[in-house]
């Protein structure tokens, strides 16, 4: 009775963490659509820099291409200790989670420099409407990697005090997700804001 | 969700090597003028939409036989939602300029 | 250290805005002496405040909306006696503070009247059709009604701090922009709406994830009930359409706050991608009301005719049809923009298209009447009166899908005229039958029939009154969100629209009288059965109000409409041989907790408090942190309880007169 009673239970908890899979998958849709009408505001506010600097003259390749890097490394090594979730081995995911730390947290680092660069430059987000645009795309694109830090840095401690449990193992899952969803939205910001703008 | 380590481990190696590829083409092209703009442009949203795929396939692990079909239905419905507001605000938007620009 | 709050933000300026203001606070204090009087704070807070059920956060979210109804209603009344007797300058409102009631009666009656009411009823019914033990993020449940709850309360306490937004229930910049709008009235629509619309997007999810994740077993996708079809499809746009008002007005506060050029006049800024972005979000969202008003009608039609629906694949198609198109059409609130001839066509011919499926619908309803046994019900008198006024206003929907037509009418009270005649039949009257159908379902006693007809008759010969004469006056030309005009041969038609407010009054006074005369005859009337309408529908088969568990054992479905086979077949209120134990979620006060520090954190800032800001930011914060990180959400009720419980429902049945 007893032994059935638990797998109907265990049965339960695994229905709960299917629905949570998919409702934050959802979740990511949504802020997909967020993404998307950011870039198409970038897009259509491109031509109004208002004689101010364009972005040929603010953005710099090689700070794009280091950020390109640091976030699709993180994105392998998140990989990794998704990996290592399931085989159940408690110190590697511990590890490979924090090198994915370092590598978001110089991405966040880098990024905020090159804002700050821009604002010493007397080109912020109040210059013209295409710095604003350009501040708040690819900014809220840094928030949620910073957001996906502090998320690291939780989970981390769950798995440090609590071990691989089945809530925990389907958190970093959703963690993964998002990860890797903010590493896909990167590829839309280079590939629309820093690429073309550089032409 | 079910893929073995060793399996696992492949795909993230694969997509890996595909989205260093698909980004280092176009910063290259970006880098050298090596084409002139608008083919540079075609090469960077090609790559781009490429690149979106690796990462869903090999990152993500979408595929039409283990993912949930909710899932799969979902990432669809928004793609072509994203087309309708995307494009639609392009084509309104831009449409807008060229009226304002006469 | 308090921002830009300052005593000058207290309505002493003006006495009709200091009596707005004393109403609110005085209604607040009454509730509050009310319910210290009834010694009730500590149950409101265990059994509904902190509730998870979804049954209890649905019937707060119907007393949201309807408290929420009576504000925007004053609001409308107060237009209309300002503009019956405005002629000349006569009106006793001054200009600023006609603007200010305009604007909040379309965000209250959208935001925090229709979405809340909708959500309530899909939140109540949802669950029980699909025949599960609730919705599939209980919790999240619980903060989307008090992330709705905190806008809401901030457009109340904009009567008293301050003032509200004169931009119109749209805010189109670039009055909505700080130079035009310098005070914090904008600023109150926009954290209203950022709060609230946050709580909507996660309802939208949870609902979808319930509908698709959690139906009994045998309850296929075409075996979902059309209230539940409707509620889907309207849970998609509300995950989808949301983000999009959320850019809008997300990029307005930074234009605001930060002094950006999003869609300011110079600056290379683009107002008109406002519009754009606002619309991309505003006509799915026309649909995420019409949509469940649809299903709350088909059940009721279906229900009080005693005929399976008519058409119900096409009714589902149809549904399915309108989910997509509805993110094809939004162009047509800007027409006027000055597109090229194409781009209008474009958008003008996929209005038209999308008048298509609703039409559709109207016949499945008429045929399902058709050779009915036909009961009046007040929820079946909504569904007609429903019918016959939605014609119309679809017709001049699709007279304005025109653009040349539309040149003409925009912004006119044609328009006006227009969208109230969908909005008001389609959505708000939708929104009652459901109310009056499942009343008794939710609360275990009947709903007074006599004060519900009345309610339904004084609301549609209200309508008629007041909006016939906005089409005619439309027509000659009067534009919308007149203060005071100068052509004494509108007066008359205005004075008709004032009648017609009136008489809804009257409506509203039926709603009152229905609510006292029902509780006060409670024990008189009691639905013991759980099925007083012989229902069709799985939440029928429970008992009312049903047990926080809803069904003690999952039922397995096998048709259509499964509660009239299992009555059929003679297999209803069977009971098992043994009840099992039953995992519920437990109450949790993060819910409140998440909605009252989203509030502070929006009133904080609109009136640029950065520290408390920060600190309520915090709070939620460490809240969602808290209960994300918490493994058991659960408690067990044992097969015991719930035996007894059944027992309990079981005796009574037998007992029935």
């Amino acid at each position: 009775m007893s032994v059935a009673h638990m797998s109907a239970h265990e049965r339960e908890e695994i229905e709960t963490e299917e629905q949570r899979a998919l409702g934050f998958w959802l979740y990511l849709m949504g802020d997909a659509v967020i993404f998307a009408l950011l870039f198409a505001t970038y897009a259509i506010m491109i031509p109004g820099t208002d004689g101010g600097p364009t972005g040929k003259q603010l953005f710099e390749l090689n700070n794009a291409a280091i950020e390109t890097a640091l976030l699709l490394v993180s994105s392998m090594t998140f990989g990794f200790a998704s990996l290592q979730v399931k085989a159940g081995n408690r110190g590697a995911v511990l590890l490979w989670l924090a090198i994915t730390f370092v590598l978001g947290a110089a991405f966040v680092f880098l990024e905020v420099r090159e804002f700050a660069g821009m604002i010493a430059k007397g080109a912020g987000p109040d210059r013209s409407g295409f710095l604003s645009a350009f501040f708040t795309l690819v900014g809220t694109h840094g928030v949620h990697v910073t957001m996906g830090l502090l998320w690291i840095v939780i989970l981390g401690a769950q798995v440090a005090f609590k071990g691989l449990t089945l809530p925990v193992a389907s958190r970093l899952h959703r963690l993964g997700l998002f990860w890797h969803f903010l590493d896909i939205a990167w590829v839309g910001i280079f590939s629309i804001v820093y690429l073309p703008g550089l032409l | 969700m079910e893929h073995e380590t060793g399996h696992g481990l492949r795909s993230y190696l694969i997509g890996f090597v595909l989205a260093v590829v698909l980004s280092a083409v176009p910063f290259w092209l970006v880098y050298t003028h090596a084409l002139p703009p608008q083919r540079t442009l075609l090469v960077i949203g090609i790559a781009a939409i490429l690149q979106v795929l690796v990462h869903l396939r090999f990152f993500l692990h979408i595929n039409f036989t283990t993912t949930p079909r909710e899932n799969v239905l979902a990432l669809v419905f928004t793609a072509l939602l994203l087309f309708i507001m995307v494009g639609g605000s392009f084509w309104i938007m831009f449409d807008l300029h060229a009226r304002m620009a006469l | 250290m308090f921002g830009k709050l300052t005593i000058d933000a207290l309505p002493f300026y003006s006495p009709i805005a200091a009596g707005g203001a004393a109403v609110t606070v005085g209604g607040a204090l009454l509730v509050a002496a009310v319910l210290t009087y009834l010694k009730a704070w500590k149950y409101l807070w265990t059994d509904w405040l902190t509730s998870v059920d979804h049954k209890r956060i649905g019937v707060m979210y119907v007393v949201l909306a309807l408290i929420m109804l009576l504000r925007g209603f004053v609001d409308a009344i107060m237009m209309r006696a300002q503009q019956a007797f405005a002629l000349n300058g006569g009106g006793y409102l001054p200009p600023e503070h006609f603007d200010q009631i305009f604007s909040s009666h379309g965000t209250i009656m959208i935001f925090f009247m229709a979405m809340p009411f909708m959500t309530g009823l899909v939140n109540i019914i949802v669950p029980l059709q699909i025949g599960t033990r609730d919705v599939a993020f209980p919790w999240l449940n619980a903060v989307s009604l008090w992330l709705s709850a905190a806008g809401a309360a901030l457009v109340m306490v904009s009567l008293v701090i301050g003032k509200f937004s004169t931009a119109g229930w749209t805010g189109y910049p670039p009055y909505s922009g700080i130079d035009y709008s310098p005070g914090v009235g904008v600023d109150y629509w926009i954290w209203a709406i950022l709060i609230s619309g946050v709580g909507s997007t996660l309802s939208g999810i949870n609902f979808i994830v319930t509908i698709l994740k959690r139906r009994a077993p045998g309850m296929t996708l075409m075996r979902m009930t059309p209230f539940v079809w409707t509620a889907l499809v309207a849970s998609v746009l509300m995950a989808f359409a949301f983000p999009a008002i959320t850019v809008a007005c997300g990029l307005l506060a930074l234009d605001r706050l930060a002094g950006m050029h999003f869609f300011t006049n110079a600056n290379g800024g683009n107002m008109m991608n406002y519009v754009n972005l606002f619309w991309i979000w505003g006509h799915p969202e026309v649909y995420i009301l019409i949509l469940p008003a649809f299903g709350i009608f088909s059940e009721a039609v279906s229900t009080f005719s005693r005929k399976r629906l008519f058409g119900y694949e096409s009714l589902v198609y149809a549904t399915a049809a309108i989910g997509i198109l509805s993110f094809t059409v939004w162009l047509h609130h800007f027409f006027t923009m000055g597109s090229s001839a194409g781009v209008n066509a474009f958008f003008g011919v996929m209005t038209m298209i999308i008048a298509v499926p609703t039409g559709v619908k109207v016949f499945n309803w008429l045929l399902t009447m058709y050779r009915g046994r036909i009961e009046f019900h007040p929820s079946m008198m909504w569904s007609i009166g429903f019918i016959v006024t939605f014609v119309i206003g679809g017709m001049t929907g699709v007279l304005l899908a025109i653009p040349p037509a539309d040149f003409l009418m925009h912004n006119t009270t044609f328009l006006v005229a227009h969208f109230h005649n969908m909005i008001i039949p389609g959505v708000l009257f939708g929104y009652l039958a459901g109310y009056m159908y499942w009343f008794p379902k939710v609360f275990g006693f009947a709903f007074h029939r006599g004060w519900g007809l009345g309610a339904f008759w004084c609301w549609i010969v209200g309508f008629y009154l007041a909006f016939m004469p906005l089409y005619l006056l439309g027509l000659k030309g009067m534009p919308r969100r007149m203060e005071t005009y100068n052509d004494p041969t509108w007066q008359p038609y205005l004075l008709v629209a004032m009648s017609g407010a009136v008489v809804v009054l009257c409506g509203i006074g039926c709603m009152v009288m229905q609510l006292f005369v029902s509780i006060r005859d409670r024990n008189k009337t009691r639905d013991l059965t759980g099925d007083p309408f012989d229902g069709r529908t799985l939440e029928w088969s429970t008992s009312s109000p049903p047990p926080p568990y809803n069904f003690a054992v999952i039922p397995t479905v096998g048709d259509r409409e499964p509660f009239l086979e299992m009555k059929e077949k003679g297999i209803a209120y069977q009971r098992p041989a043994a009840y099992e134990a039953i995992r519920i979620p437990s109450n949790t006060p993060i819910g409140v907790i998440i909605g009252a520090f989203a509030f502070v954190l929006g009133f904080a800032m609109i009136w640029h408090i950065w520290w408390l800001v920060l600190a309520a930011g915090a709070v939620v914060f460490a809240a969602v942190i808290v209960r994300s990180s918490t493994d058991d959400q659960e408690f067990t009720m044992s097969a015991a309880e719930v035996k007894a419980i059944e027992d309990e429902r079981f005796r009574t049945m037998g007992s029935r007169p």
